[in-house]
């Protein structure tokens, strides 16, 4: 059966082009960048090469850092908790105002902070599933030592307002720090337009590698590290870089951004095309407006339709999508974007997400559409209630 | 555990083979309608069960011949996950033909053996385990609306876990007989908690009545209370009333009230009485900084029964008047 992939806010498929940048530095130059001699000499120049693509890809100043590191929630919790650790232990400044839309590694490294008396604010989204300037603008006081927003939501693809947020804690002198993973290759990214002190982001999500992201932080920004040890990464991150890793990180950079356009014109229509044919069936909300969302997300709310039962009957066709709230997971509340923009209870079990990269086709995206409508029919059929 | 635990995920390709024939071609849905009762000779009855705000809904249609109380027909519908489908459909079909007596003792656990590929490997993951209870449920709901009872009649009382059907008597008892000391043990004696984990502890997927954390504390206190050795006979309390006030007064002039002085606060005896439980009630009123002190409704009070039973008598107990 020949499968179709539309999971892509889960993880995406590595770019060959990037897989075969990784190559050579398995078998052959394998040396550790941190050596003195020809086998480390040899991978430098690679590695100086992927910095570029980083540095080029989020427009970063050459005086700001990007550390390597292992992935997003590394990221996310090097800065929540080396905050704790350079502002919130020891100096008047205990509060971090953040979002309830957030990634877990910040939501959980929050939760743990408070055990250690720092007070955190959850900001709730609006009508519309955006966390506005204004409501940071609120929730500031001259205790908050750090704001934290995620740019675009995993589950919706909601972009929060990162220009408008960042003026606001630039203004208010708070430390910002965003949790970019979902955005980066999706839309534009750029830290000189969007002046944030910190930025997390994670290869695979841009058809690169697993195991490896970066962590932005503007220059002058002081953070301790998670991980002591050597001097890599200039003493913010012990341990020895994935040096593959890295090289297919900025070759996977490069081509996310390049390919920004393409994910804007045709990702789009192809994601608009599905939307449009899930709209087609009657008693369908799809969650956000198409253009405060990543081009590439559809999350969409069926009645009657159980979420986890519709994606059994997507997978029996060999098409891979998510579920925001599985009949198994831990909780059964709805989620708070859902809650925000005033659906009911009842739709936080019948959430479907369909989220297109660019290597998907327009004839995958037919074949989705009319297993969609199959699968719509007969669980509808099904169900107590419709 | 740890070893299979790390790499989580894992749902479906747990799923037994029956279990995803029946999700993609379940036999026995639909509705059943008052033309079909009237076909077949029987009455019709329609339960539901859930809510679809907490993920799950089914609803049971049967045909019941009055005669002999034999189902003649039996069919659902569901708003659920592949098991809670799975089991909803296998559970209609195991309700055909059983009288409707036969059918109320059909639990889970019986629908979950008769989805097995094979009679030791489970039809479902355990986190899965709870979604067939629903299909348990709405058969104890078509029963009483058939025979026009409460639902609690037919329901087993003080189900502390419902995917394993375990009551608080035989969790109670596996941890008094077993000296069971985690909630772990009592999985592994009783499967309590050992499936949707719901009930262990507050928090998880759905909210409980009972936690097996709070059953094991209380069981626990109890049994450390139980193998405490019998003191002797009690000589304090065989002494007058106005002895005893004398003795506590004493006590609390050496050891209490000097510690409390120290925060700027004082205690003053209220009264003595028999509790029916054969416990002397101390009643106690604070004075000074120890008035509307958060610690001195806990810490303290402890504190203050702690040196009267050390000194006096070990049935005696603190409150404040």
């Amino acid at each position: 059966m020949e499968r179709i992939y539309l999971d892509n806010n889960a993880t995406t498929l590595v770019d060959p082009a990037v897989r075969e940048a990784m190559e050579p530095f398995y078998c052959h130059m394998y040396g550790n960048p941190n050596s003195l001699h020809s086998f480390g000499i040899e991978v430098r120049p690679y590695l100086n090469r992927a910095m570029e693509q980083l540095y080029a890809g989020i427009e970063a100043d050459d005086e700001d850092n990007i550390i390597v590191n292992s992935c997003a929630t590394e990221g996310n919790n090097t800065v929540i908790l080396g905050m704790y650790f350079s502002l919130l232990k020891e100096t008047r400044k205990k509060r971090i105002v953040t979002t309830q839309l957030e990634h877990p590694s910040i939501r959980e490294a929050c939760r743990f902070l408070e055990n250690h008396g720092v007070k955190v604010t959850y900001l709730a989204p609006d009508s519309r599933g955006l966390v506005t300037a204004e409501s940071v603008a609120e929730a500031l006081s001259d205790q908050t030592a750090l704001v934290s927003v995620m740019w675009a939501n995993n589950e919706t693809g909601l972009l929060q307002p990162m220009k408008e947020i960042a003026a606001v804690c630039r203004e208010r002198g708070v430390y910002l720090h965003t949790d970019a993973v979902q955005a980066i290759g999706k839309v534009p990214v750029s830290v000189r337009e969007v002046p944030v002190d910190f930025l997390t982001f994670s290869a695979h999500k841009f058809h690169g590698p697993k195991g490896v992201g970066g962590l932005y932080l503007r220059k002058g920004v002081v953070l301790p590290p998670l991980l002591h040890g050597g001097e890599q990464m200039g003493g913010h991150r012990a341990g020895t870089v994935d040096v593959a890793g890295l090289v297919g990180m900025g070759q996977a950079m490069e081509l996310a951004v390049t390919a920004l356009d393409y994910e804007n014109l045709v990702v789009r229509r192809l994601r608009d095309k599905l939307e449009d044919a899930l709209l087609r069936h009657a008693d369908v909300l799809v969650i956000g407006e198409r253009e405060l969302r990543t081009p590439n997300t559809v999350y969409a709310s069926i009645r009657g339709v159980e979420g986890e039962a519709l994606i059994w009957d997507l997978n029996q066709a060999g098409i891979a999508a998510s579920t925001g709230s599985a009949c198994a997971s831990e909780s059964l509340e709805a989620s708070p974007i859902l809650t925000a923009i005033g659906a009911d209870r009842e739709l936080a079990h019948t959430g479907v997400r369909l989220s297109l990269s660019r290597f998907t086709t327009e004839q995958e995206i037919d074949t989705t559409i009319a297993v969609l409508d199959r699968a719509i029919v007969r669980l509808r059929q099904l169900s107590t209630s419709y | 555990m740890a070893k299979n635990d790390l790499i989580g995920g894992s749902l479906w390709e747990q799923y037994s083979a029956k279990v995803a024939e029946r999700m993609n071609n379940p036999r026995h849905f639909g509705e059943l309608t008052a033309a079909d009762a009237q076909r077949l000779g029987g009455r019709l009855v329609i339960a539901n069960e859930g809510a679809e705000s907490c993920g799950d809904t089914v609803r049971l249609y049967w045909i019941v011949r009055e005669s002999d109380e034999h189902i003649l027909a039996a069919t659902f519908k569901s708003f659920g996950c592949g098991t809670a489908i799975a089991s909803t459909d296998m559970m209609a079909e195991m309700c055909i033909g059983k009288t409707v007596s036969e059918a109320t003792k059909i639990t889970n656990l019986d629908v979950e053996r008769a989805l097995r590929d094979t009679a030791d490997k489970a039809a479902v993951p355990p986190q899965k385990m709870h979604c067939s209870v629903m299909a348990y449920e709405v058969i104890k709901r078509a029963a009483a609306l058939y025979r026009n009872v409460d639902i609690a009649t037919l329901q087993d009382k003080d189900i502390v876990c419902e995917c394993a059907r375990v009551t608080l008597q035989t969790i109670e008892d596996a941890i008094r007989i077993n000296d069971l000391h985690t909630v772990e043990e009592i999985a592994d004696y009783t499967k309590a908690g050992a499936f949707c984990k719901s009930c262990v502890r507050p928090g998880g997927h759905e909210k409980r009545e009972l936690y097996l954390v709070d059953i094991l504390a209380r069981v626990r206190e109890e049994m450390s209370r139980e193998s405490s050795p019998q003191p002797p006979p009690d000589a304090f309390l065989e002494q007058s009333v106005v002895k005893q006030i004398r003795a506590i007064e004493a006590a609390l002039d050496a050891d209490i009230r000097p510690v409390l002085a120290r925060d700027g606060g004082g205690i003053e005896l209220d009264d003595v009485r028999r509790a029916a439980d054969g416990s002397l009630l101390v009643l106690v009123q604070y004075k000074g900084a120890c008035k509307g002190c958060a610690g001195s409704v806990a810490g303290t009070l402890s504190f203050v029964q702690q040196s009267l039973q050390e000194r006096l008598s070990p049935a005696i107990r603190v409150q404040v008047a």
